[in-house]
């Protein structure tokens, strides 16, 4: 197979007329089928749930419609874009293929690709253009509390805004570092030359796109009232936004256990020969346990939403409790995935640092196995500790003491994080290039969201905490302090290998400036405000709390500047200068970075044997004077 | 791997005669750094955070933010110095391309780091569970049989929330309802929360209570108010677009003019009142408690 450029133009197909070329499975036919396939449902669903329900003809709402709608808009986006055909055709006899639309040049970003080199492209740009819709939401929401009584936007497009954003950097930026970065890394750094099920690759990634779109598509239902966690009976009562909510997240879930399962067979089976576990790259140990949790809670998201689902459409009151069903239930079974999933969010995050620090201290990993058992025992533990959320619902008053020392002792692998991370660092060689301090943010920003975590953790302390803009400010550190910035870090480390283009680095290190200290001033205050009672999800508060809601606001617009400043580096630098990256700027050592740039098709040409682990960095240490190796210390 | 020049040029890293002794400066640097912190954070955080004492819960969990401020602040401290001492000591020069050491690790920081950890977290939990059983959390909702109930008298309320309004039931007063709360001063109140809709969640923040309100359950959340004071009774659980208006007043009286107030509002609504039973069976549940 001939190794092709990823970026370069390649010469079109030719003989080929336009209008030929546009008939197929492209993303053309895809969002007509998957238009089509919309109003199929439509009409199905009035059919079947038309004039016969009296609420539904009065008040033009039909859930069983928008649902079977959004279904089979979806199945036929799929069909489409080409997920049929293979399994048609091996239905029909024909013989089995590997690899489906071997194309070249840009067309392939377009559609259904399973190179896991263009899948990862295909999420970066795909969650970025998601992760900007979420954060706009977020800058309106700031802008309509520059003042305590509402002046922008009415309750119910604010509720709207506070939902769509929750629900939309909850939801797809799960898959913010396993997307783009795990699908593009991992079978590099395991020496393997694809994923393990190349077609569920690519599936994953557009099913999130066909999410996210119907998530937008909510405004044109009414939106949503209840947050990103959906609680019943809110969710019950809501009108047809909330469908896109349910559909939204039941396709996330689907999605992300897709994912997590072809990361672990992945993982598990297509090691190059010497790639033990103990040589494994900490990176993809992080993404074998988000997987590992991945796999296990999504399932979880996905039956609950459809009890929900069940619950609109056709009254089976898994949450009435008129019915005899109730609202704590949705409230375990959301959590029982719902937390699992801050973690799926936290730990490619950590992965991430401890993959690069090495290489900008020039030193190996401090303490391998030890961040390995730390990964392993936050995502065991992960497992057994929801009902924190849940402190003072009255749902079982005994447990709480259980709940407690469960989520305290979480906090004792993710000090083997900080450890490795502290110890990676002593007397290490730090060049302070972008990554490195994204890397570095991160620690301050997770310490700061642990130990706010440790506050919330207690149940006297949370009782006076639990809903407030303090628990929003301790999730923000955690979620968008640890998850974002290292994304940040991954995207300035390796984008570089995965386009073969430089960014400007001025323009990158104004970007980390004024994002880490615009971050922290937009939520260290928050802080404050929950300490002075302030419950989250308002539009309105006391006029007491405006002036630093306002520095709340403000800095909240510097956030998003910075975010415009990276937007300008990434259009100036990969768009327009188009500088070519070094082959290996960081010199690293690790596997990823000895393959040529672009990487070609099938990454290797002969799979390499390991004999080491890639934290190959530092001299040994010499004792003054004698020749003999010291004993490691520090 | 790719040979590096560092490895040649550089020489064995931290062999240099006048590297100081990072450890001894790093450790002094902590611990007066601490030092410093620490009153810092038990005199002047502590008393800004936590809901107050409005309430003996209140002011226990203004303890325990103290508490867990003071205990936060040597980690904090740790971690925060060492990324500065790291930063400033531990730099590669502009452009240069030195290896560090190649340490892997170093079992007994390891070990000394998991025990302390633990012992940390265990701690922790100890006291919030000593703390919890105490009293202090007796203001968050406990569901229908809370473990520990304070002794003594206590005055029943039914809070009933609904979108967007909380209602009082006085069950001992005839079942009088009305839409504000007062409170006897330093008497023990019984809060049985309910919702007839959707889940809310009663916060009366600088009382220290907040409890769940949710359809068909009974949750019970204790207090008792040690300051004459008005306080806010907010809504802290999504329950719709009203949601941030969900809010009214409430007061700390003294018990005189809690009988007086409670008098009056017992003849205003007595035509209301009289069709009501002591708890409504429209109001499930009906309270339940273990032992009584």
């Amino acid at each position: 197979m001939s190794t092709t450029s990823a970026a370069a133009a390649a010469p079109l197909p030719t003989g080929r007329p336009l209008w030929r070329r546009l008939l197929g499975f492209n993303l053309l036919t895809a969002v007509i089928l998957g238009v089509g396939g919309y109003y199929l449902g439509w009409w199905i669903g009035h059919l079947i749930n038309g004039p016969s329900f009296e609420y539904e003809s009065a008040t033009d709402e039909n859930d069983v419609a928008l649902l079977l709608g959004y279904v089979f808009g979806v199945i036929g986006f799929l069909i489409g874009l080409g997920f049929a055909n293979y399994p048609i055709s091996r239905l029909m006899g024909r013989p089995a293929s590997l690899r489906e639309k071997e194309s070249e040049g840009m067309g392939r970003y377009f559609g259904l690709c399973t190179d896991h080199k263009v899948v990862g492209i295909q999420y970066l740009v795909g969650i970025g253009l998601f992760f900007f819709v979420g954060g706009v939401n977020a800058m309106l929401i700031r802008a309509e509390l520059l003042k305590p009584v509402p002046t922008l936007i009415g309750p119910n497009q604010y509720l709207s805004l506070v939902g769509m954003h929750g629900t939309m950097m909850m939801g797809v930026m799960t898959s913010g570092i396993l997307g783009p970065f795990a699908n593009y890394f991992v079978p590099l750094m395991i020496g393997a030359r694809r994923m393990a099920f190349p077609r569920i690759e690519a599936l994953t990634f557009w099913l999130l796109m066909a999410a996210g779109f119907i998530l937008v598509s909510t405004i044109f239902f009414g939106g949503f009232p209840t947050g990103w966690t959906g609680y019943e009976p809110l969710n019950d009562e809501a009108v047809m936004g909330m469908d896109s909510y349910i559909v939204f997240f039941a396709l996330v879930g689907i999605s992300m256990a897709l994912l997590g399962l072809n990361m672990m067979a992945t993982i598990i089976t297509m090691r190059a020969p010497g790639l033990t576990w103990s040589r494994l790259p900490i990176f993809v140990w992080s993404v074998f346990a988000t997987a590992v949790l991945m796999v296990l809670a999504a399932p979880m998201l996905i039956a609950t939403l459809s009890m929900a689902a069940l619950d609109r459409t056709i009254n089976t009151s898994f949450f009435m409790t008129g019915g005899g069903g109730s609202s704590y239930l949705f409230e375990n079974l959301f959590w029982f995935f719902g937390h699992p999933e801050v973690y799926i969010l936290a730990l490619p995050g950590f992965g991430i640092i401890l993959e690069l620090i090495p290489v900008f201290t020039r030193k190996p990993l401090w303490g391998y196995r030890l961040a390995v058992s730390g990964m392993l025992g936050v995502s065991l533990l992960s497992f057994f500790v929801w009902q924190h959320h849940l402190f003072v619902s009255g749902i079982n008053g005994d447990l709480r003491p259980f709940y407690m020392l469960s989520t305290e002792i979480i906090s004792i692998p993710t000090g083997f994080i900080f450890l490795c991370f502290m110890g990676t660092l002593w007397k290490g060689r730090i060049s302070f290039t972008v990554p490195m301090l994204f890397c570095v943010a991160w620690a301050f920003n997770f310490l700061i969201g642990g130990l706010s975590g440790v506050v919330l953790s207690d149940v006297p302390t949370d009782t006076g905490l639990h809903g407030s803009f303090f628990v929003m400010a301790h999730f923000h550190y955690t979620i968008m302090g640890g998850l974002i910035f290292s994304f940040f870090a991954a995207i300035y480390y390796w984008v570089p290998k995965m386009l073969g283009l430089r960014f400007n680095e001025k323009l990158a290190k104004w970007h980390f400036w004024l994002m880490f200290i615009s971050f922290n001033s937009t939520f260290l205050p928050l802080f404050a405000l929950g300490l002075e009672g302030m419950p989250r999800r308002v539009s309105t508060y006391e006029p007491s709390l405006q002036n630093l809601n306002d520095w709340v606001s403000i800095s909240a617009f510097v956030l998003g500047f910075s975010m415009l400043i990276f937007l300008t580096n990434v259009v100036y630098s990969l768009i327009f200068v188009r500088q070519p990256a070094e082959a290996n700027p960081w010199h690293s050592k690790s596997l990823e970075w000895q393959v040529p740039t672009p990487v070609p098709v099938n990454n290797f040409e002969q799979i390499p044997v390991i004999d080491h682990d890639p934290y190959d960095y530092g001299t040994p240490l010499q004792v003054e004077g004698s020749g003999r190796p010291a004993t490691a210390g520090a | 791997m790719s040979s590096n020049p560092a490895a040649a040029s550089g020489g064995p890293a931290g062999g240099d005669a006048s590297e100081p002794n990072h450890t001894l400066r790093f450790g002094i640097l902590w611990v007066v750094g601490t030092l410093i912190a620490l009153p810092l954070a038990i005199w002047v955080i502590g008393p800004l955070i936590g809901p107050g004492s409005g309430s003996e819960q209140a002011l226990g969990q203004s303890t325990d933010d103290t508490v867990l401020a003071a205990l936060a602040t040597p980690v904090l401290t740790l971690v925060v110095f060492y990324l500065i001492y790291a930063s400033i000591f531990f730099r590669q020069e502009r452009g240069g391309v030195l290896e560090g050491p190649a340490v892997r690790g170093h079992a007994r920081v390891q070990t000394v780091w998991i025990v302390v950890t633990s012992l940390m977290v265990l701690a922790v939990a100890v006291f919030g569970t000593v703390r919890l059983e105490a009293g202090d959390g007796a203001g968050s909702g406990s569901g229908p049989n809370p473990l520990t109930v304070p002794k003594g008298p206590k005055l029943p309320i039914q809070v009933i929330a609904q979108q967007w309004m909380f209602t009082y039931r006085y069950p001992t007063y005839g079942g009088v309802e009305t839409r504000e709360l007062y409170l006897p001063d330093n008497e023990n109140v019984e809060f049985h929360v309910t919702s007839l809709d959707v889940i809310h969640s009663f916060w009366a923040y600088k009382l220290g209570v907040k409890a769940d309100a949710n359809p068909g359950v009974d949750n019970i959340a204790f207090v008792k108010p040690t300051k004459l004071e008005s306080f806010t009774v907010r809504c802290a659980e999504l329950c719709g677009i009203w949601h941030g208006y969900m809010e009214n007043a409430g007061k700390v009286v003294t018990p005189t003019e809690f009988t007086s107030w409670i008098h009056e509002q017992q003849t205003k609504y007595a035509p209301a009142t009289k069709v009501l039973p002591k708890y409504s069976t429209t109001y499930l549940p009906e309270p339940q408690r273990r032992g009584e």
